[in-house]
């Protein structure tokens, strides 16, 4: 049998009444504690694994996908409304998400990020049931010194595309960098820069600095203006709906963003945060409307939001094929499959051929749902800008407060949180950019560590760093976007760059 | 708004600590881990068998357990209703993180599971048995990469074992720690490393796929159902074993700890616990009372050797 008869097996397994039940339950708890800053869909799925054992194996499983697909995609809401991403996937979107819901495009970007979510996870979810053998092979191929290489691609690509100064871009990166250092070392066991406070050791927490920086310092930036704050809120300007012009700038970058999520989300030490911010990087290198970064241009939106669903689908690659979990979410539905007596690997295609194309075909159900059960609610959901100003950022800074002493119940936390709130108002009034601390915070400790290990294998040879064919390519990629702005500059078109560039938060 | 409440009261939820629970077991790590796992099966065989009406269960994750340890040592005491999951790399990470909260600072219960260490090569390696393996170790440790769980971990500790039973010194072992089985699966299988160690379950799908080829087995005897030998058979002699335990909080009385013995006693020995070990591949290595306090006491102080030889713990 091919594919095609599989995934229409699994198509007939997954339209079973009860089954479309599990994936409707499924999406909408996924969707709702997507929102809630801090309590994300592993979480959610670990505290469900016991409810679920007396299901049958295929309709827990199905609810599982469901809320991973839903996590990710109600993330993006409150990025967009609140500025207070729920999941560290959905960082990037509130840079220009939240710009275009205050100058009143809110259901605009909410709409592309619904239908962005929708158009990758159809393409990704297809690319797992086709390509999925294919791509394992591509990722297992990825070592220490090809994903290092990434991981400096990422940087330089990065650091450039967010704000409008080397200088503050870059300052900003390093308090994020140092930041990544506290903590154990994954390596040696060594505690750094952990000052003796036990609740350091495992470093710091990406969704807490997020939501402090995004959210906190964002209130507080807005009770200091007072009522001289000159960016008034207008809940909607124009159509809820996405015009010509729209849809026109967002169908390229949600293929390009599923593109470039997939294969990462797919790569064992890849993650969805990754192709959120190479996404970003490559749309704002490419848009027609460079003065529209850092002011709400729905490329920002549209590109990161498809690359963050395709990496959710991106992820079930070596999940289902290897056995591999790659993130949390994976490692709880792999305890999800081990609880049925399943071992997912290369074997489980074959054993249990049902099960597999069934939980493939409900993650095609479940991205429909999504689609069908947010598309309506947009013109809800912006409504909440329309709440009196005090009202708003009093329920954002209690909103953030909360999920985050929902994730981690300690008053350490909550100290950071309000410390990093600080920290974030204090950037902003001197013009700092946010995004590249969170940017430095993610990928500092995945750059270092592989690097280490890179060179822990080869015991110390510098060199192995460039003798691999891809890690070659992609270093010879990053020393261009590094190289090429610079001489452009030295040739008197820095003018050219300047426009380029423009304002971030 | 209607998310905006369900989210709240979800986060509420969380928030609050379980006043009407009968037990609260404390799982000090996150959701999906092997400690977690165990907390929650507990609280499954708990509720079935009528042991415990409600059971819940919270994560303190954290630097390999003594988060969670410390904060069930002064938030607990006392308490006979609550339980803290732990194990040997806990034993570990309060060495290694010089933790102010020791196991002696709680009230240990019984041991529970074990997990015996797998020692794995890729398929297409020239390494074909423990011996060769053994071999390359001897003729230049550092070029001998093994790939495995975190630093100090049982897996740490297990190739600081292997490699001082070989007469290799222990602080030239060229070990790459990964975070969680999977990456480190994956290094193992793209040939990045020379071999692989970590708990059986982790490497079996592959195994038996003939992706990764299985050298030896870290058990005092052979595993029946495993076709490989064990450490000590290939001339290497180590036995590790990752076990778990659940200890109770400080500061009871007799009666409460005999209480809370009786329970778990009854979990171990019940068909529901044995049911789970099987589908999750867990050994039974349950163990209670004086036996296993003496037995607890023997692991920290050969761990501390251990760690001291690898260079971990000054």
């Amino acid at each position: 049998m091919g594919t095609f008869d599989f995934l229409l097996q699994g198509l007939m397994v997954a339209a079973q009444p009860m089954n479309l039940l599990y994936a409707l339950i499924g999406v909408t708890l996924g969707t709702a504690v997507g929102v809630l800053p801090g309590i994300g869909p592993a979480l959610t799925v670990a505290l469900l694994l016991p409810v679920t054992y007396q299901l049958d194996p295929a309709g827990s499983l199905i609810m599982f996908a469901g809320i991973y697909y839903g996590g990710m995609y109600g993330g993006s809401t409150t990025s967009i409304l609140l500025n207070t991403p729920g999941e560290s996937a959905s960082i990037v979107t509130a840079l220009e998400g939240n710009k275009m819901a205050r100058a009143g495009r809110g259901g605009p970007a909410l709409a592309t990020a619904a239908i962005g979510s929708f158009v990758a996870g159809l393409i990704a979810t297809m690319g797992l049931a086709f390509v999925a053998p294919y791509i394992v092979k591509l990722a297992l191929v990825f070592g220490p010194r090809e994903y290092f290489a990434l991981m400096v691609l990422a940087f330089v690509t990065v650091s450039s595309a967010f704000g409008d100064s080397a200088l503050r871009g870059l300052t900003s990166l390093f308090v994020g960098l140092t930041l990544a250092i506290i903590g154990i070392d994954q390596l040696t066991g060594q505690t750094r820069l952990s000052f003796g406070v036990p609740d350091l050791l495992d470093g710091i927490e990406v969704t807490t600095v997020a939501v402090a920086m995004f959210a906190i310092g964002e209130s507080l930036f807005i009770a200091a203006q007072g009522d001289r704050g000159p960016d008034r809120v207008e809940a909607v300007r124009g159509s809820v709906w996405m015009n010509a012009a729209d849809w026109a700038r967002s169908w390229k970058p949600w293929l390009r963003g599923t593109f470039i999520g997939f294969p990462i989300g797919a790569m064992p030490a890849g993650g969805a945060e990754i192709g959120t911010f190479l996404s970003y990087a490559t749309e704002k290198r490419l848009t027609k409307h460079p003065e529209e970064f850092g002011n709400g241009a729905i490329e920002g939106v549209a590109g990161p939001e498809a690359a963050n669903n395709a990496s959710a689908a991106g992820t079930l690659v070596p999940l289902l094929t290897l056995g591999l979990p790659t993130t949390a979410t994976a490692a709880i539905m792999l305890a999800g499959f081990q609880q049925f007596g399943l071992q997912p690997g290369p074997l489980l295609f074959a054993t249990n051929p049902q099960l597999v194309w069934g939980l493939i075909a409900s993650l095609l159900i479940a991205n429909f749902m999504l689609l069908v059960l947010n598309l309506p609610l947009i013109g809800l959901w912006v409504r909440l800008l329309t709440i009196p100003k005090p009202w708003l950022y009093a329920g954002i800074l209690l909103f953030a407060t909360l999920g985050t002493i929902g994730a981690n119940p300690s008053v350490f936390e909550l100290g950071m949180l309000l410390a990093f709130g600080l920290l974030g108002y204090v950037m902003r009034v001197f013009g700092y950019p946010i995004a590249p601390v969170v940017v430095g915070l993610i990928l500092g400790p995945l750059a270092e560590q592989q690097l280490r290990r890179a060179l822990s294998i080869s015991q110390g040879d510098v060199t192995v760093l460039f003798t691999s064919p891809i890690a070659a390519v992609l270093l010879v990629i990053a020393a261009l976007a590094f190289l090429v702005p610079l001489i452009m500059r030295a040739r008197g078109r820095g003018e050219v760059l300047t426009q380029l560039a423009a304002s971030e938060d | 708004m209607k998310h905006f409440f369900l989210a709240s009261i979800l986060a509420g939820a969380l928030a609050l600590p379980a006043y009407a629970a009968d037990y609260t077991i404390i799982a000090p790590a996150n959701p999906g881990g092997g400690w977690d796992q165990t907390a929650r099966s507990l609280q499954t065989v708990m509720q079935q068998e009528g042991i415990s009406g409600n059971v819940q269960v919270q994560n303190v994750p954290g630097a390999g357990g003594t988060i969670g340890l410390a904060q069930f040592a002064s938030q607990q005491k006392g308490n006979p209703n609550a339980l803290l999951v732990g194990g040997y790399v806990m034993v570990g990470a309060i060495l290694t993180n010089n933790s102010p909260v020791t196991l002696k600072d709680v009230t240990p219960i019984a041991r529970l599971t074990g997990e015996y260490e797998a020692i794995v090569v890729p398929a297409a390696s020239e390494i074909k048995t423990m011996a060769d393996l053994v071999e390359a170790l001897k003729k230049d440790p550092g070029a001998v990469s093994w790939a495995g769980g975190s630093a100090g971990g049982t897996d740490h500790i297990a190739v600081g074992l292997i490699a001082k039973a070989a007469g290799v010194d222990p602080t030239k072992i060229n070990y790459i720690a990964y975070s969680g089985g999977g990456e480190a699966l994956a290094a193992i299988l793209g040939s990045q490393v020379t071999a692989g160690i970590s708990g059986y379950g982790e490497f079996e799908s592959q195994i038996k796929a003939g992706a990764l080829r299985l050298l030896a087995v870290s058990s005092a005897e052979r595993i029946p159902g495993i076709d490989a030998p064990t450490l000590k058979e290939s001339g290497v002699d180590v036995v590790v074993e990752n076990w778990r335990m659940i200890a109770a909080a400080p500061g009871l009385t007799e009666e409460q700890k005999a209480a809370v013995e009786a329970d778990i006693e009854k979990v171990a020995k019940s068909d529901a616990w044995q049911e789970v070990l099987k589908t999750k591949g867990w050994q039974d290595t349950y163990l209670a009372g004086d036996a296993f306090e003496e037995q607890l006491a023997k692991d920290i102080s050969a761990t501390e050797a251990v760690l001291k030889d690898i260079g971990l713990v000054k």
